[in-house]
C-alpha cells in the first residue's frame, strides 16, 4: 500500500471504538464530564502533549522515532526558565526554548542521517545526553518564579480565548498544512515510503531528515514553553516519558511504524484519547496509579483492534 | 574498521566480541590508572556483582532482540516482582514461597508479552511498552507507597553471600552465560529464534514454528527479569514500586553496547555480558573519580551511540 495523504478509507477502527467507549462510559459515570468547563480542561492538559505528538508523527513517518522528545522538553524547559529569570522577555525565553530544542534536533538529525545510526540508538543516546545536561544546568533543582509574561503562556487569554488553545490550533494548522500542502510533506511521506524516489528526484534525503528532527527539536521547546507556563517552573525531570505518550498517541491514531503511512489527524485524536482518559479517571476518583493501568490497557486494547486487520505475516 | 591481522578471518560475530574485550581491556588499564581504588578486590567484586545484576535482566532481552523485538516491560517486572515477592518472604517466611512469586510473575508477563507480539501481532515496542504500564499501575496500587525491607539472612546470600570467595550472582551469572550461550548457538531453538530475526519469512517457510518460539523468547525475558527481581531484593534488602524505571534503560544499553542488532538475527549473550560489564565499569570509574552522578545519563548514550557506530562502520567495510 502505498502513501495515501488524505483517509479515504477507515484509519484507526480500535480508536475509534475506544473512544467512543470512553465518551459514553464517562459521561454515564460522571456528570461532570460532558460540562463545556472540563471539555476546555482537557484540551489545555493535552496542549503540551500535541505540540510534541505532531512532529513525532512526522518522525514515525520516515520510519523514524524519538526517544529523546521527554528529556529534550525537560531540558528547554529549564533552559527557558534560566532565560526567563535573567532576562525577563517573553522573546527571548520562547528563542532560548526553541533554539535549545533545535539544537538537540541538530544532534539526532545528524545521527541517524549522517552517522546513519539507527533512529531508537540515536534518539536513546540524545535522551541520556538531554537528560545529564538539564540535570547538570540546575543541580537537579526546579527553576522557579518566571515572570508573569511567561505565566501567561498557559493562563492566559487573549478575546476571551485560552492562549494554550490558540497555541494548538495554531500548531496544527501549520503541521496540516506542511504535511499536506507542500513539498516538504511529500518528502516525509517519501522517506518513509520510498527513499529511492526522493534520491531519483535529486533531493537529499539527508537533509529532509535533518529538517524532520530538527523540526521535531524545535517543537519540543514549544511544547517546553507551554509546559513551564503550566507548572510555573522549568523542571529538569518535567516531562520524562512523554515521548511514550507521543509515541502511543501517533501509533493509536493508525500511524504506521513502517512504510511511510500515516494520518496527521489521527495523532490529534490519539492526544485526545488519552487526555480524556486521563480527565475522566480523574473525574471517578481513580487513583493516579489505576490511570496508569488504565492507559496501558487502552494502548493494547486499541492495537489487537488494530490487529484483526493487518495482513497475515 | 580497525584493522588486525588474523581478526578479520573470524566470523563476524567473534570479531565483534574480541573488539569489545579489547575494550573493556583498555578500559581497565585506564581505571586502574586514574584511581588506586580501581583494583582492590572490595571494588572487583562490587563491579562483578553489579555488573551480574544487569546482565540478568539484559540476558532475556538478548534472546528477544535476536528476533528484531523488544521488551520494555523488563524494569516494570523487576518492580512488581519484587514488591510482591518481598512482601510473600516477609508475611510467609519463606524464600523459596517468595522465588516462586517472582518467577511466576515474570513467566506470565512473558506469555502476555509473547503472546501479543505473536498470536495478536502488535509491534513488540507497543506490546511490552503497554504492558509497562499495566505492571507499574499494579505495582504502584499493591505497595499504596510503603517500602518492603529487611529480608532473612538466607535468601540475601542471593545478592550478598559468597560461593567459595566469589560472590554468590558472579557463579550464578556465569552458568546462566554458559547454558544460555549453549542454548542460543548450539540447539534447534536457539538458532530458530536466531533465523526469525534474521529473516521471518524464511523461518515460517522453513518450519520454523515461528510463534511458539516468539513467545518462548518473551517468557524467558520474563523469567530472566522475575529471577533479576529477587537479586535486586536480596542485594539491595528493600523495593518499593518505582525501582523499574532506572533499570529498563541500561538493559538496552548492555545489549546494544554488546553488539545485538535491533533489526534482529545478530547478537550474542557473551557480547551482552562484555556490554553490562563495560558500561557497569565506566559508571564505576566516575564514582571512584567523583565525577558528578549527573552525567551518568550523558555517557551511557555516548557510548551506546559509540558502540553501535563502530558496529556499523564494521559492517559496511566488509560490505
Amino acid at each position: 500500500m502505498t502513501a495515501l495523504p488524505l483517509p479515504t478509507r477507515m484509519r484507526a477502527p480500535g480508536l475509534m471504538v475506544a473512544m467512543v467507549v470512553m465518551l459514553v462510559g464517562f459521561a454515564v459515570a460522571s456528570r461532570d464530564f460532558a460540562m463545556p468547563g472540563n471539555v476546555l480542561n482537557i484540551i489545555m492538559q493535552s496542549s503540551v502533549l500535541l505540540l510534541v505528538a505532531l512532529p513525532m508523527t512526522f518522525v514515525i513517518l520516515t520510519e523514524g522515532l524519538d526517544l529523546s522528545v521527554g528529556a529534550v522538553v525537560s531540558l528547554c524547559s529549564v533552559a527557558l526558565a534560566q532565560v526567563a529569570l535573567a532576562t525577563g522577555s517573553l522573546v527571548m525565553t520562547s528563542a532560548a526554548g526553541v533554539l535549545v530544542g533545535a539544537l538537540a534536533g541538530v544532534v539526532n538529525g545528524g545521527l541517524i542521517a549522517y552517522l546513519r545510526i539507527p533512529p531508537f540508538v540515536a534518539t536513546l543516546g540524545t535522551l541520556g545526553a538531554a537528560q545529564s545536561l538539564a540535570l547538570v544546568l540546575t543541580g537537579g533543582q526546579s527553576v522557579t518564579g518566571l515572570p508573569s509574561n511567561v505565566l501567561f503562556i498557559y493562563g492566559g487569554s487573549i478575546l476571551g480565548v485560552p492562549v494554550p488553545i490558540l497555541i494548538i490550533v495554531a500548531a496544527y494548522a501549520i503541521m496540516h498544512s506542511l504535511l499536506y500542502y507542500t513539498p516538504f510533506g511529500s518528502f516525509v511521506f517519501a522517506l518513509g515510503g520510498n527513499r529511492e524516489a526522493l534520491t531519483l528526484a535529486g533531493v537529499s534525503w539527508r537533509r529532509m531528515l535533518m529538517a524532520v528532527y530538527v523540526l521535531g527539536g524545535a517543537w519540543a521547546g514549544a511544547a517546553a514553553l507551554v509546559l513551564a507556563s503550566r507548572l510555573s517552573a522549568g523542571h529538569p525531570t518535567a516531562a520524562i516519558g512523554m515521548e511514550f505518550d507521543a509515541i502511543a498517541a501517533v501509533a493509536l491514531g493508525g500511524t504506521s511504524f513502517e512504510r511511510g503511512d500515516g494520518w496527521l489527524l489521527g495523532t490529534l485524536l490519539g492526544v485526545a484519547a488519552i487526555g480524556i482518559l486521563r480527565n475522566g479517571l480523574n473525574l471517578m476518583a481513580v487513583s493516579s496509579s489505576v490511570q496508569v493501568c488504565c492507559i496501558g490497557i487502552l494502548v493494547i486494547l486499541a492495537f489487537t483492534l488494530e490487529a484483526f486487520r493487518a495482513p497475515e505475516l | 574498521m580497525i584493522r588486525v591481522p588474523g581478526l578479520n578471518r573470524l566470523p563476524p560475530e567473534a570479531t565483534r566480541v574480541a573488539m569489545r574485550l579489547a575494550a573493556l581491556l583498555v578500559l581497565g588499564v585506564l581505571l586502574s590508572a586514574l584511581s588506586s581504588a580501581f583494583l582492590s578486590t572490595v571494588n572487583l567484586m562490587n563491579v562483578l556483582r553489579q555488573a551480574a545484576l544487569l546482565f540478568f535482566m539484559s540476558s532475556g532481552l538478548t534472546l528477544v532482540v535476536l528476533t528484531a523485538g523488544l521488551d520494555l516491560s523488563i524494569g516494570a517486572t523487576i518492580a512488581l516482582g519484587a514488591c510482591v515477592a518481598g512482601t510473600v518472604i516477609k508475611n510467609a517466611d519463606s524464600a523459596w514461597l517468595g522465588a516462586a512469586t517472582a518467577l511466576g510473575i515474570g513467566g506470565a508477563v512473558g506469555l502476555l508479552n509473547g503472546m501479543m507480539v505473536s498470536l495478536l501481532r502488535i509491534p513488540a515496542f507497543i506490546a511490552t511498552y503497554g504492558m509497562l504500564w499495566v505492571l507499574q499501575g499494579l505495582a504502584y496500587t499493591y505497595m499504596a507507597g510503603n517500602t518492603v525491607y529487611g529480608f532473612p539472612s538466607g535468601f540475601r546470600q542471593l545478592g550478598n553471600g559468597y560461593l567459595l570467595h566469589v560472590p554468590t550472582p558472579v557463579i550464578v551469572m556465569a552458568a546462566l552465560l554458559a547454558i544460555g550461550t549453549v542454548f542460543a548457538q548450539r540447539t534447534v531453538w536457539g538458532q530458530q529464534i536466531v533465523m526469525i530475526g534474521a529473516n521471518p519469512v524464511a523461518a515460517r517457510l522453513s518450519g520454523v514454528p515461528v510463534k511458539r518460539r516468539l513467545i518462548l523468547v518473551y517468557v524467558l525475558s520474563g523469567l530472566a527479569a522475575g529471577f533479576a527481581a529477587l537479586v535486586y531484593l536480596a542485594r539491595l534488602n528493600s523495593a518499593e514500586a518505582d525501582i523499574g524505571s532506572s533499570l529498563t534503560l541500561p538493559a538496552i544499553a548492555a545489549v546494544l553496547i554488546g553488539g545485538a542488532s535491533l533489526f534482529g538475527g545478530v547478537g550474542t549473550l557473551a557480547g551482552t555480558f562484555i556490554g553490562a560489564l563495560i558500561l557497569t565499569l565506566v559508571l564505576n570509574g566516575m564514582n571512584l573519580l567523583h565525577v558528578d552522578g549527573n552525567w551518568q545519563p550523558l555517557v551511557t548514550g555516548v557510548i551506546i551511540v559509540a558502540a553501535v557506530w563502530l558496529d556499523l562502520q564494521g559492517q559496511r567495510t566488509r560490505s
